[in-house]
């Protein structure tokens, strides 16, 4: 067997920051003060807050050893299925620190943030050529916002036209946040199923589209890897009893450049620019969910809107249809910069390439470890697939002690009993930036755990053995939460 | 392509073990109508140096400093940022990891959330804090929904001088389910006029902004016992939580819910975002809150650890029965807030909140002796509105000419107060910066 590329190392402890705190210590550069102290009402003033002192050198080893317990794509191979771990490329991170735009003010006149606009025109019209629709809005923060934002104006669109819909088809291999998302507009999520090959059927739709439905939420590629391969006629019937087509595009880094939504009839998507546009993660945000829709929902969009004029740009609220704002001012300016330095540094073929390589990954995994796992749905995968612990589950090993193996053998673990439809599901997403002998060390060190699941269980219930700590125990932490210290 | 690890061979390779003899024929499932009809049609690929160049050139068109002298903050605070914060939250062990599913893989993130957690509801006086939210108005919009959930009621009210972006926002989020807002005006003191909630019953909440947006300081105790009379929630909102450096928090004044913008701790102004919803609330509400939480536990052989916790809100679990449907959130700017909130400890902080107010009060006498006028009466933390002189409005270009943003005009947000001005100072401004703006409205 090659060399995997887990291994032990000297991890350093570290206390909570109020057990290393002194009274006294301070870890602050304050600027020089140079005014005489005011006055303030006594009764306006509290207590000194109850914040440990550290000085700097506490506080440097402090968060380097912590950061020091992480794994994170920077260390290693990161399969969490469907949310595309790929590389963060660091020269967009020294974009987005460039003096000009990571101290600008957001309320700047229009005549002192042209930069900042300007990137914001382009990449709206970066992502609508992308995705083949015809409007974007950079406001959301995040995915979940975005689908958020896609309801709201799915919501407006309807009452516009004077119809009170109420209900939002769903189906079971959509997102989690999906149903939570239209919830939060007062919509009724009708869930459906999909059919035994994993996709949505034209037949299945048909039989719960109504006129008292909103419309369709439905994410392509599903969260099965596979491409919803009736999604055209699936939309022409929605479209025909007046709904609308939402389509969560967090799996867009499957399809760049091959596919067009428009041309599918998605009428809404969203789109991760921390998955598919190699933003970093930052162990949960921020993130960015940009919603893009075609021609008559553009007067929908939040305000304001970046517009050209004459050469020069401005933000404007003129859209009498809008929803209304979505955030504070812009959204998360800072992921934006480095989305578009992505989509700037890889062009057209690239970007295309790069859907490519993360399907041919994907497959090439599929095909390495069907039989070793059980594949539910044997058929050609997008960015994705997905297997099943089925086989260990004679040998009282699950899908959660053998991921939990994985961290032993140097791998982060794949997104795990997701989707729902799927018993014991592990989600394998190796993205574009994983290389050949990565993904056979991957495939390598799966196999050795399937052969250990049948020969040494408890070494899996056990594991992992590795890390800093061993398995968490996550039932105590939820009936005694302890949220604080 | 440098992201791009395959060699050619190895595309064969891996094709051959798929059994396909070209990269288009993986996508041979999807329908012909489906797939776009021509190329991208997006421009060339940059090298490093080339994409350095342009955008050198597009951030060099924004007017920051040290060359400009920025008098704005409404929402978006000019805070210094220690070098060491910066370097810390920039660890790619930090910044490159996922949401931290796996426990064990994640104890970094996970102690370091669990220790901001601490922090902000220290701060706030508050009894817990989830992970973040994704920016203040954000997470207003969530509080005011969580409230809604809790109390079964429909209808909010929501002072004038919340953040006026903020009310927007809360407006789109409450619109489709049909909540209503009463609108509390405000009094020439420059506080909220809380008159409409003598005897007001069927309120989810009440929710106050502290500084409010014409920076002056609530009288929140007061609020908060008239929410409570009526058996509203009381929510307090903030877009500077420097503020809580100096003056008493909001939990020790009655909130029930304390929320809003940590930009401040550490984060770049960055146009506006990222920004860090902090979410403050009591024990007893925890699971009506949105968001994700960390929470102590242990492992195996018994030692102190931490998982992400109380999932059961969540969307994953509880689909569309869910308390929120965030996810993700703003976790890399809630970590670089505790490690600027650790680096300044309590007693810096202090001092840090005490250098802000008390330069601000001096830009407010020097304008004052200026001939300008002090729009309302009222304490102040680190904002304050000012009148300038009538014709103000052709020397403001003057002003901008000489790199001087002397504060935020308030017409567009409050049509009555033409010719008001609001102003911040933090402690990045030099009484020689201040001199200077005053010197030029006195010309």
């Amino acid at each position: 067997m090659k060399e995997l590329p887990g291994t032990t190392g000297l991890l350093i402890n570290e206390p909570l920051l109020w057990e290393k705190g002194r009274a006294g210590r301070c870890g602050f550069s304050f600027p020089r003060r140079d005014v005489e102290p005011a006055s303030l009402d006594e009764a306006l003033i509290g207590q000194v807050p109850d914040l440990p002192g550290l000085s700097e050198v506490d506080v440097v080893r402090h968060y380097t050893r912590l950061s020091q317990w992480n794994f994170c794509v920077d260390t290693g191979m990161y399969p969490l299925g469907s949310c595309t771990m790929k590389y963060n490329p660091k020269i967009n991170e020294k974009m987005a620190r460039l003096t000009g735009f990571a101290t600008a003010h957001p309320l700047l006149p229009g005549r002192c943030s042209q930069g900042a606009m300007r990137l914001m025109f382009e990449l709206e019209r970066l992502l609508a050529e992308i995705t083949g629709m015809n409007a974007v809005t950079l406001q959301p923060a995040a995915g979940a916002q975005g689908e958020l934002t896609g309801m709201l104006i799915i919501h407006a669109f309807h009452e516009k036209n004077g119809q009170g819909r109420s209900k939002i088809i769903i189906p079971d291999t959509a997102h989690g946040t999906n149903p939570a998302s239209a919830a939060l507009c007062g919509f009724r999520a009708v869930p459906v199923k999909s059919n035994e090959q994993g996709i949505l059927t034209p037949e299945t739709i048909a039989s719960v589209m109504n006129e008292d439905t909103a419309g369709i939420m439905v994410t392509n590629p599903n969260t099965l890897g596979l491409f919803e391969e009736n999604i055209k006629q699936i939309a022409e019937i929605v479209h025909l009893r007046g709904g609308l087509v939402y389509c969560d595009g967090a799996n867009l880094n499957a399809v760049m450049g091959i596919v067009d939504m428009g041309a599918m009839g998605v009428d809404l998507l969203h789109l991760n620019l921390h998955k598919t546009f190699s933003t970093p993660h930052g162990g949960g945000g921020p993130g960015s969910g940009p919603l893009c829709v075609n021609k008559q929902l553009e007067p929908f969009l939040p305000v304001p809107r970046p517009v050209q004029e004459n050469g020069s740009f401005r933000l404007s609220e003129d859209f009498p249809d809008t929803i209304g704002r979505m955030h504070a001012f812009y959204g998360n300016f800072g992921v934006m910069i480095k989305a578009y330095s992505y989509i700037r540094s890889l062009g057209p073929d690239n970007l295309k390439k790069a859907s490519q390589l993360a399907v041919l990954n994907a497959n090439y995994v599929k095909e390495s470890l069907k039989g070793v796992f059980h594949l539910p749905f044997d058929r050609p995968c997008m960015h994705e697939c997905v297997f099943t612990d089925q086989f260990q589950r004679a040998f009282k090993v699950s899908t959660l002690d053998m991921v939990k193996r994985l961290m032993d053998y140097g791998f982060h673990p794949p997104t795990v009993y997701f989707p729902l439809v799927v018993n014991g599901a592990i989600m394998i997403e190796p993205t574009e930036t994983e290389s050949k002998e990565d993904l056979d060390l991957f495939i390598e060190a799966c196999k050795a755990i399937v052969s250990e699941a049948e020969e040494k269980a408890p070494l899996l219930h056990e594991a992992p053995h590795k890390c800093i700590r061993g398995r968490l125990d996550e039932t105590k932490a939820a009936r005694q939460p302890c949220l604080t210290g | 392509m440098r992201f791009l690890p395959h060699t050619d061979e190895d595309i064969a390779s891996m094709l051959d073990l798929v059994g396909l003899s070209g990269l288009e024929d993986l996508f041979a499932m999807i329908p012909e109508d489906c797939r776009r009809p021509s190329d991208l049609s997006l421009p060339q690929p940059l090298t490093e140096w080339e994409l350095q160049d342009l955008m050198m050139e597009s951030s060099g068109l924004m007017a920051v400093r040290p060359e400009y002298k920025v008098f704005i903050g409404a929402g978006s605070y000019e805070h210094f940022i220690p070098a060491s914060v910066t370097h810390l939250a920039g660890r790619s062990e930090f910044v490159t990891p996922y949401t931290p599913y796996q426990p064990e893989m994640s104890q970094g993130t996970l102690q370091a959330i669990y220790e901001y957690q601490t922090l902000v509801a220290r701060l706030l006086g508050l009894e817990v804090a989830n992970a973040s939210l994704y920016d203040g108005a954000s997470a207003l919009a969530e509080a005011i929904l969580m409230a809604v959930r809790i109390t079964g009621r429909k209808k909010v009210a929501l002072s004038s001088l919340v953040h006026p972006l903020y009310r927007e926002v809360v407006q789109t989020y409450l619109k489709p389910v049909g909540h209503s807002v009463l609108e509390l005006p405000y009094l020439e003191n420059g506080l909220t006029d809380l008159s409409k909630l003598e005897g007001a019953e069927n309120l989810a909440a009440v929710a106050l902004q502290s500084p409010n947006f014409f920076g002056c300081i609530e009288n929140l105790q007061t609020a908060g016992e008239l929410a409570h009379q009526g058996g509203a929630l009381f929510i307090t909102c903030f877009t500077e939580p420097m503020a809580y450096g100096l003056l008493k928090n909001p939990g020790c004044q009655g909130a029930d819910i304390a929320c809003g913008e940590g930009q401040s701790f550490g984060i770049p102004e960055s146009y506006g975002g990222p920004g860090l919803g902090i979410f403050t609330t009591k024990m007893k509400y925890v699971r009506n809150m949105p968001g994700r939480l960390v929470g102590r536990t242990s492992d195996a052989e018994g030692r102190q650890g931490f998982v992400l916790t109380l999932a059961t809100r969540e969307q994953h679990i509880r689909r569309e029965k869910a308390t929120s449907n965030i996810c993700t959130n703003s976790s890399l700017c809630a970590l670089t807030a505790a490690i600027y909130l650790a680096s300044a400890g309590g007693a810096g902080l202090r001092e840090l909140a005490e250098l802000n107010h008390d330069k601000a009060e001096y830009l407010k006498r020097e304008l004052k002796k200026a001939g300008c006028v002090i729009s309302f009466e009222s304490p102040t933390f680190n904002e304050f509105v000012v009148k300038y002189p009538d014709n103000f409005e052709a020397a403001h270009d003057g002003l901008l000419r000489k790199k001087i943003v002397p504060g935020l005009s308030l017409a567009p947000y409050f049509p009555e107060l033409k010719g008001h001005y609001l102003l911040c100072v933090t402690e990045t401004k030099s009484k020689t910066d201040m001199d200077a703006l005053v010197g030029e409205v006195a010309s």
